[in-house]
């Protein structure tokens, strides 16, 4: 099961080490971790997608709590909640295949940010279901690089 | 009014009531040296830094109060892991104070540098680096705070030499605003209530006690509970002393050496009440098969300790004394006649014992110094098969007597704990019980019970060898004694005598008694050299990975 956990955290270094070291210790699986600053400077927030059962994850949210400087943790999967992620692809490319390529990639509002001989770099936004359908179909084509921003998410209450 | 870092830390020490600290000094906290030559503080040299982070430790848990040490970075600061891990585990508030090198210099592989803060990361409860002057104030008031509310543990405060040096206006702040550490000590009412209902419909409740009992000052409240309701208590190591060893309603320590009885009435029984208890490995033996009729109320201060290891019931969040306090109030008491008769034909049954013959045997020893101290003793012990036997063999009845390294462990923890402890209670008599193995580990602090006039007593329960590994091997490595047969062994009389302490040695049952009372009206550190029985070993045990009904060794 994954969840998507909000972790709202002094904006000061050390911080990231004491959650990722906290994931690594206790042996959770983390998939993506960001953190950016909030409309308080003072905080950032990170967004983390965790992978375990229903218990493991409910001592995630426990331990996140007990660090001194977490301000507070916000369980999004159990609330409505907007998320994106940004995907940049790097797929091989050919005269037969580069229409179909780009038809794809309008069909996903993706962005063609580069184009050479070989290959061509697109760029997708979107929720979780839309990253992966455009990356299995990208794979169809041959993917030669794939980076992702990990996903953040905002609650809609 | 402006003054240096290092006046800062002393002054904030003072305004945090230290009266004792204990540490060793080098090149990057030469300034903070200084400032305490004529602080006023009482500054404890041991002669190891894992001594002083121990004694820090002892002093604490004797005390309830706050232990602080001292140390330089670099191997300094590496020597005080250990000691830090092992209060952490125990929940012992503990402000460790590290040297650093300066500022400009962190992160370039200086000289004596090492990373403390993310050394001590996982066995902290929190830490600091200072990086400027003007937050060193209140970095060491939060971290007065941090370690010693909520569950209590181990802040380390890492401070570089250059913040030492430099001067800021010293402005202590008179509240705290930590806005991401607010410890829920108020247990929620409703879970209370509906605990209550499970205590008054139930037939075989068991009381299942912690250190964090002790830890909340939750004694006398506990006592009360028990008054009431008649619920017999068990207590962890950790819980040793929370509720009176002697009392007709004590179970005495359940888990791996605890008591057959404890451990029949757990897992017989149909409530489990845990309090300040974490439901370690060492506990509950097999957790699958833990209590496997009850129902369980978990009490702690610490969100993460409940359902951690076992599914519970009823959940309480907060503070141990708080939450007995609300019980108190709401709790009606059980019929529960039937479950005593049981627990009586157990304490007859299996009661807990060793062989009584001629020979001078490790148990015999810690019933003597229980005899001889009447019960009044602090006994802080090392790890291993004493550990257990000064568990089993001496009755707690007040908290804050039995001072051991429970969670993790650490053999050599037991010595530099006693001089902690006696430092902070100077009219008690104080006994390292110990083994032949760990007391070879902190010796060195001889040094600095002798300098400084602390009378502890040392009962080494000399066996030959490492009593506990020895014991796994006998029971489950078919005896094979693999590098646990202490052949080579120091002359602990001379040695005692070199360091300036005084030296005695026992080999005949006879001569105990006497020896433990000489010892007492000697005002120095004394070292005392029991010749035990080598084989002995700890019973009743549950081998590791039973259930805890599984004990073997228990004498009928
Ligand atoms: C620092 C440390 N190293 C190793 C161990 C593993 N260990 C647990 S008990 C024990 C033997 C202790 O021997 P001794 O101090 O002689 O005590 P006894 O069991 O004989 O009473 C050992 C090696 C430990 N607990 N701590």
């Amino acid at each position: 099961m994954k969840k998507t956990i909000a972790v709202l955290v002094e904006n000061h270094f050390g911080v990231l080490t004491h959650v990722s070291g906290l994931f690594s210790a206790r042996g959770f699986n983390i998939d993506s971790l960001t953190v950016g600053e909030t409309e308080d400077p003072t905080i950032s927030r990170m967004t983390i997608v965790a992978d375990g059962d229903e218990k493991t994850l409910e001592q995630v949210k426990k331990q996140l709590n007990r660090l001194i400087d977490v301000v507070k943790v916000i369980d999004l999967t159990d609330e409505d909640f907007v998320d994106r992620e940004l995907v940049l692809v790097k797929v091989k490319i050919d005269n037969k295949k580069r229409s179909e390529i780009l038809h794809v990639a309008d069909t996903f509002q993706a962005k063609i940010d580069d184009v050479k001989k070989e290959n061509v770099v697109i760029e997708v936004t979107g929720d979780q279901n839309k990253i992966k359908s455009f990356i299995e179909m990208m794979r169809s084509f041959g993917i030669v690089e794939i980076v992702r921003t990990g996903r953040i998410a905002i609650g809609r209450k | 009014m402006k003054m240096t870092g290092a006046k800062i830390f002393i002054e904030a020490l003072k305004k945090e009531g230290v009266e004792i600290m204990f540490g060793y000094p080098g090149g990057v906290v030469l300034p903070i040296f200084d400032a305490l030559y004529d602080s006023g503080i009482n500054f404890i040299l041991t002669r190891h830094e894992q001594g002083a982070a121990h004694a820090a430790d002892g002093y604490a848990r004797a005390t309830g109060k706050v232990g602080v040490c001292l140390a330089t970075s670099g191997p300094g600061a590496t020597n005080l892991v250990t000691g830090l891990a092992t209060a952490n585990m125990d929940s012992v508030p503990i402000v460790a104070f590290t040297g650093q090198v300066r500022t400009s210099l962190i992160g370039n592989d200086a000289f004596q540098e090492v990373d403390i803060s993310g050394i001590t990361r996982p066995i902290s409860k929190h830490n600091y680096l200072v990086k400027d002057i003007n937050k060193l104030a209140t970095v060491i008031k939060n971290a007065f705070h941090i370690a010693s509310t909520g569950r209590p543990g181990v802040v380390v405060v890492d401070i570089p030499v250059d913040i030492q040096i430099q001067e800021a206006d010293f402005y202590y702040p008179e509240s705290i605003e930590i806005r991401g550490y607010k410890p829920t000590y108020n247990a929620h009412i409703g879970q209370i209530k509906r605990a209550c209902k499970l205590i008054a419909a139930s037939k075989k409740p068991v009381l299942y006690v912690g250190g964090g009992v002790i830890i909340s000052n939750a004694s006398g409240e506990l006592i009360e509970f028990v008054k009431k309701t008649e619920i017999p208590v068990t207590m962890t190591l950790m819980g040793l002393g929370a509720f009176p060893g002697t009392d007709k309603f004590s179970l005495g320590m359940l888990g791996m050496h605890g008591t057959a009885y404890a451990n029949h009435a757990i897992h017989e029984s149909d409530l489990i009440i845990a309090i300040g208890a974490r439901f370690d490995d060492r506990v509950t033996g097999k957790i699958e098969e833990f209590a496997p009729h009850a129902k369980i109320i978990h009490i702690d201060i610490d969100p993460c300790a409940i359902s951690k290891n076992v599914e519970v019931d009823i959940p309480i969040v907060g503070d141990a004394k708080c939450a007995l306090r609300d019980l108190l109030k709401n709790v009606e008491k059980p019929d529960i006649s039937g479950w005593h008769k049981q627990i009586e034909v157990w304490k007859k049954k299996y009661p807990l014992t060793y062989k009584d013959d001629s020979k001078l045997r490790p148990q015999y020893v810690v019933e003597e110094i229980y005899n001889v101290t009447k019960g009044n003793a602090i006994i802080t012990t090392e790890v291993g098969q004493n550990q257990m036997w000064a568990a089993q063999f001496y009755k707690y009845d007040k908290p804050r007597q039995f001072i051991s390294s429970g969670g993790l462990g650490t053999m050599g923890y037991g010595f530099p704990a006693a001089i902690g402890a006696q430092m902070g209670c100077p009219k008690k008599h104080v006994f390292d019980i110990a083994g032949d193995g760990s007391i070879q580990m902190n010796i060195q602090e001889l040094t600095t019970a002798v300098a400084n006039k602390v009378p502890v007593k040392v009962a080494i329960l000399n066996n030959g060898c490492l009593g506990m590994v020895r014991q796994w091997q006998e029971l489950f490595y078919k005896k094979r004694y693999s590098y646990t047969i202490l052949e080579a062994c120091p002359d602990f009389v001379k040695l005692a005598e070199a360091y300036g302490a005084v030296g005695m040695r026992i080999t005949k049952k006879k001569d105990v008694r006497k020896a433990i009372k000489d010892a007492l009206k000697i005002k120095r550190p004394v070292m005392m050299d029991f010749r035990v029985e080598p084989e002995e070993n700890v019973f009743p045990m549950v081998p590791a990975g039973q259930a805890i009904n599984k004990m073997i060794g228990v004498l009928a």
